[in-house]
């Protein structure tokens, strides 16, 4: 096992797989002679060259619609979005083709399509560059969408979105490079589409993703100095949603909240309390409590972003409500 | 044409009835007459009889709704017939219900809007998490008998899990001991009240609070109801043997159609003296008592009274009294006989004017015509309501009752 940051992990991840199959490439603002907007991809111009890392005019419809061609001709590339809130300007593209190309033409094109879009607030970008519209993409049948929480899960699940032939969306979280964790020495995948207990307890269930895992990890730590025992389950995939290990849990501690960056109205967290209601209805013994971002567009002034975002003692307040 | 039922009022104080279960489900074919649903008022769970025949169409509440009385709860009807719109309003007892007579998509009626309590301390419907009311039904808790202790008193599973806990320590075989090995429990405990225990602490609050009481002892020679007794139960058979309370019903009824001012009610600026004679025997049930009203008790003979007293009596233990059991007594009885009582003193039940206490007939050493001899006595005492009658007119009372209970072949003509 190795200690190393989320950069390195998702680094790791590309080279792997470029050198595992020269099908893979790169596309995106700024990926190639600069090395990627967060250093992810330093150093890949020189050992790629340029067939393999290109650079891109900044129209993100040109990122995504090039690869969607490419893919559709049996290619298989990585498009970066320097920030998930430029894929707007492709909605078209994710939303009505890649999303629906292999139903809409009778599954004669597959698309090996991975999106790589970095996400979340908290950097003091700005209302238009701090989303986390992770619920939106996530809506789309089609679209299989993935969000990491830590250094290990990102590595197995772009290595499996790599070699996936549906169309992926990737979202990495903008102030999580940084994290170090272990990650296994050697070759490795980890499934889409399959939740995970990234830390056991028996009185209640934190259900969680990307940096909420990262929040709700300290939060844990703290509630436990007070004898209360969090279970975390770290989403890790949005759709194809697994609720499996989420109703496993609850079952057992039949008291939640869920922790998510992005706003609550119509959110993951929705998502989540319904289908355990729907589906573990006789084991809720308190009512769900969603923890998420202020109902605002994301202030730029330091001490209102981080008003606004989703904090530990957020968390921990609303285990103890939880649990009256 | 269906027909809408609504929640009965089932005494001159009820505002509102637990629906507790469904008896009869939608599809099932009912009669005028036959038991819908059970419902608990303050006092007791009672049945709820259909006004209608046809088949169950719908449950218009829930169970476990608390539903004001005379709002709809059901609606009863031809079968396939389709309910398209009600315009019932809580208030109206029959409401004739709109119906389509040719079959269409079945609607959801428009109904009064019939709130779920929101909390079971004001109103009796229990605030329960899915859990704690999934545990409960799995192991039969009565969920209103549960302290919550969840925000706003909800019931959550650990409540239920204690209920159940205590409930698993109750039936303890009975095994004598060594006194040294008997283990005491040091801890307080604190037992909810249900919904009777309230309805009683209310009601004697009220009574003591309101009613200025005084009381009449007077002790009876029971010798020769004593002896009528063992010679008429020769006749009768086991089931239907007369008991000395039964006596003493009759002689009470007898002896207020002659004093009508105890078979009253004080009502602020008048006394209503009831045309009835009913005479309300107190019954000792799970956590409290009720008092069961038996009518015109003057007007039937003692083996019509015995037998319907038994009956009342046997649906007030088994906790399924009817309305009419409980309503109307213009005179209560509390008899502690059979446990050996000399003599104790009860509260006025409101809205009646008087109550009797009976202490056991017991043989005694007494003194006639100069020599001591063995007879049977019972003392009696009786409380009244100063504002309806005074002691010279209680103390008569007692005396008239001591003529029927002293002669009783007086009660057989």
């Amino acid at each position: 096992m190795a200690k190393i940051t989320m950069r390195e992990a998702i680094s790791q991840a590309l080279s792997e797989e470029m050198d595992r199959d020269p099908a893979v490439f790169i596309m995106g603002e700024e990926v190639g002679v600069w090395g990627g907007t967060y250093a992810v991809t330093k150093g890949f111009y020189d050992k790629y060259g340029p067939n393999r890392i290109k650079d891109t005019p900044i129209a993100e419809n040109a990122i995504i619609g090039g690869a969607i061609g490419a893919a559709m001709v049996g290619q298989r590339p990585v498009a970066e979005l320097m920030t998930i809130n430029f894929a707007f300007s492709a909605m078209d593209y994710v939303v009505n083709q890649a999303s629906k190309l292999h139903y809409m033409f009778g599954g004669q094109f597959t698309l090996p399509l991975v999106i790589r879009a970095v996400g979340g607030g908290g950097r003091q970008l700005g209302a238009t560059h701090s989303q986390t519209p992770d619920a939106i993409f996530a809506h789309f049948p089609g679209l299989k969408v993935v969000s990491p929480g830590t250094p290990e899960d990102a590595k197995g699940l772009l290595k499996s979105a790599i070699r996936s032939n549906d169309p992926i969306l990737f979202i990495e979280h903008a102030t999580m490079y940084q994290v170090r964790g272990d990650v296994p020495d050697g070759e490795y995948l980890i499934s889409i589409g399959k939740s995970k207990v990234q830390r056991e307890g028996k009185d209640l269930t934190i259900v969680t993703y990307c940096k909420g895992l990262e929040l709700s990890m300290k939060a844990a730590e703290e509630l436990s100095k007070e004898g209360i025992e969090a279970e975390i389950v770290d989403l890790r995939t949005l759709r194809p949603l697994d609720m499996e290990p989420v109703l496993e849990s609850f079952k057992k501690t039949n008291r939640a909240i869920v922790v998510e960056e992005g706003w609550k109205s119509y959110g993951v967290g929705s998502e989540i309390v319904s289908r355990i209601y729907e589906e573990a209805f006789d084991f809720v013994d308190a009512p769900i409590i969603r923890i998420a971002q202020k109902e605002v567009p994301l202030p730029y002034n330091r001490t209102l972003e981080q008003a606004a975002l989703p904090q530990v003692p957020d968390i921990i307040a609303a285990a103890k409500e939880v649990l009256k | 044409m269906a027909e809408t039922i609504s929640m009965p009022k089932l005494g001159f104080d009820m505002a509102e009835g637990l629906l507790v279960r469904w008896v009869k489900q939608v599809g099932e074919n009912i009669s005028k007459g036959d038991v819908l649903a059970e419902i608990e008022t303050d006092k007791a769970t009672v049945e709820v009889e259909s006004s209608a025949s046809g088949v169950v169409l719908q449950h218009i509440v829930e169970q476990g709704t608390m539903v004001p009385v005379n709002a709809p709860i059901a609606i009863v009807g031809v079968a396939g017939e389709v309910v398209s719109e009600q315009k019932t309003e809580s208030g109206n007892q029959k409401a004739e219900v709109k119906v389509d007579e040719k079959p269409a998509a079945p609607t959801q009626p428009v109904v009064a809007p019939v709130q779920p309590a929101s909390s079971h301390l004001e109103s009796g419907s229990v605030k329960a998490s899915p859990l704690a009311k999934k545990i409960a039904k799995d192991n039969q808790v009565d969920l209103s008998r549960v302290q919550g202790t969840g925000p706003n008193g909800r019931v959550v599973r650990k409540d239920v899990e204690a209920a159940l806990t205590t409930a698993d320590q109750r039936p303890q075989p009975a095994v004598s001991r060594p006194l040294s090995a008997v283990v005491v429990s040091h801890e307080d405990e604190f037992v909810q009240l249900t919904k009777l225990r309230q309805a009683i602490a209310r009601r004697m609050t009220e009574s003591k609070i309101t009613v200025p009481h005084f009381y009449v002892t007077h002790e009876y020679k029971m010798d020769a109801v004593m002896a009528m007794r063992k010679q008429a139960n020769e006749y009768l058979p086991d089931n239907e043997k007369l008991s000395v309370n039964d006596f003493i019903i009759k002689a009470v009824a007898l002896a207020l159609r002659e004093f009508p001012n105890l078979n009253a009610t004080f009502a602020g600026d008048k006394v209503v003296r009831h045309g009835a004679v009913n005479v309300g025997v107190a019954v000792a049930v799970e956590n409290g008592l009720l008092t069961i009203a038996h009518k015109d008790t003057d007007q039937k003979p003692l083996r019509q009274i015995s037998g319907e007293v038994k009956a009342m009596v046997a649906r007030a233990r088994g906790g399924k009294v009817k309305p009419d059991d409980i309503e109307g007594s213009t005179f209560s009885i509390s008899n502690l006989g059979m446990y050996d009582v000399e003599n104790f003193i009860a509260i006025v039940n409101p809205p009646e004017a008087a109550i009797l206490a009976v202490g056991s007939a017991r043989e005694v050493p007494v003194v006639e015509n100069g020599e001591i001899k063995v007879g049977w006595r019972m003392k009696a005492t009786i409380s009244v309501d100063h504002r309806v009658s005074d002691g010279a007119e209680a103390a008569q009372f007692m005396q008239k009752l001591a003529g029927f209970l002293e002669n009783p072949v007086r009660m057989l003509v």
